[in-house]
């Protein structure tokens, strides 16, 4: 095993539940090179959902809450309030965020609360058995749409932003160093912290969305699809899908300083 | 120098051997104990220790060691 993840992981948990080639395990490789270089593994809590993306925190040797479906973001709020001083990492699928969790993430980025969520798109539902998700491109032939998806897709990053997070990125499977930069820097900046994962599943996505089951093959696919962009810009009409660190605003209040004020207040009153 | 891949935890996925920009690992014809076939490090020599195949084995299979 590689020699900086038996520091992290629970060598009796492996194997990882996950299918050869599937891209959660180099979005776990990022996220523990990002906590090594921060040097903050005990002062970090992982908060997941359910799906196969958020089997990724229950093998890290650090504190961790594998929670119910959709809610992850709510567990990590609640925790993040309870103990203000943990640095709380959610991870989440394009159907956990956005499907079943969207409602969840709309407030969370609005309250601008210190939590960093990465959301794993691999536009399917994995682990139950290739459904259509809010990420699912238009025409993809799933077990939910057989004829072909017809509504369009969601892009998470537009989503949270819109919302209100600060901090707003995104990378894929085949940009592992920039991907633990923005994790880094996520954890970093004080408030809403939203970075999405353009991610290979070579099973139910494999089938679905790509007609190609080779992992590496899909990676090349999405980032050939791709295309790298520091600006944001509501009106785009590329096909391409935009990569990099769109934005970082650092003049908005965090919401668990708002709720010490307003105690404060409180009491004054 | 020395590159290793844990047979205990190796999928057979072959991102390593795709993702090395100096083609250090190769197919084999070796199993582990589920049967997969895994790579094999086969060009030691060409390796630059970018590390890159560290940080894409979704497996945490791989240690690429420098010596200091
Ligand atoms: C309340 C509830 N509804 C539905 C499910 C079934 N379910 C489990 S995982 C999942 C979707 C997972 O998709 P995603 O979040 O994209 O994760 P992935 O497996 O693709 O990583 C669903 C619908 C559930 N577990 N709980
Ligand atoms: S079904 Fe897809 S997302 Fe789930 S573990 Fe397998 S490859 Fe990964
Ligand atoms: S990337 Fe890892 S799991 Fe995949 S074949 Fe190489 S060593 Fe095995
Ligand atoms: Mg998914």
């Amino acid at each position: 095993m590689n020699s900086l993840l038996e520091k992290y992981i629970k060598k009796e948990s492996l194997p990882y539940i996950f299918c050869p080639g599937c891209g959660n395990g180099i979005v776990l490789n990022a996220m523990i090179y990002a906590i090594e270089a921060l040097g903050i593994k005990d002062d970090t809590a992982c908060v997941s959902g359910i799906g196969c993306s958020s089997w990724i925190p229950p093998y890290l040797n650090m504190d961790v809450m594998h929670t119910i479906h959709g809610r992850a973001i709510a567990f990590a709020e609640g925790l993040k309030l309870s103990q203000p001083d943990k640095n709380i990492i959610v991870f989440t699928g394009d159907g956990d965020c956005l499907a079943i969790g969207g409602n969840h993430l709309l407030h969370a980025a609005k309250r601008n609360i210190n939590i960093t969520v990465i959301m794993i798109n691999n536009y399917i539902y994995g682990m139950t058995g290739g459904q259509k998700s809010p990420t699912t491109p238009i025409d993809a032939k799933t077990k939910t749409s057989p004829y072909g998806a017809i509504d369009n897709p969601i892009d998470g990053c537009g989503v949270a932003m819109s919302a209100g997070a600060t901090f707003c990125s995104r990378w894929t499977t085949g940009h592992p160093n920039q991907l633990k930069k923005a994790i880094q820097e996520g954890i970093a900046h004080n408030g809403f912290s939203f970075i999405e994962v353009l991610s290979q599943c070579p099973v139910q996505a494999g089938k679905s969305i790509f007609k190609e089951r080779d992992p590496w093959k899909i990676i090349q696919y999405i980032r050939k699809n791709s295309t790298i962009t520091s600006v944001w810009e509501d009106e785009y009409k590329e096909d391409k899908i935009r990569l990099g660190n769109f934005k970082k605003e650092t003049d908005k209040r965090e919401y668990c300083e708002k709720i010490i004020t307003l105690k404060k207040r409180m009491k004054q009153e | 120098m020395n590159i290793s891949i844990d047979d205990n935890y190796c999928k057979g996925c072959e991102i390593c051997i795709n993702a090395c920009p100096k083609d250090v690992f190769a197919i084999s014809q070796k199993r582990n104990k589920y049967g997969t076939l895994i790579p094999c490090v086969a060009e030691k020599e060409n390796c630059i220790a970018c590390k890159l195949c560290e940080i894409m084995c979704p497996d945490g299979c791989i240690n690429v060691e420098t010596e200091v």
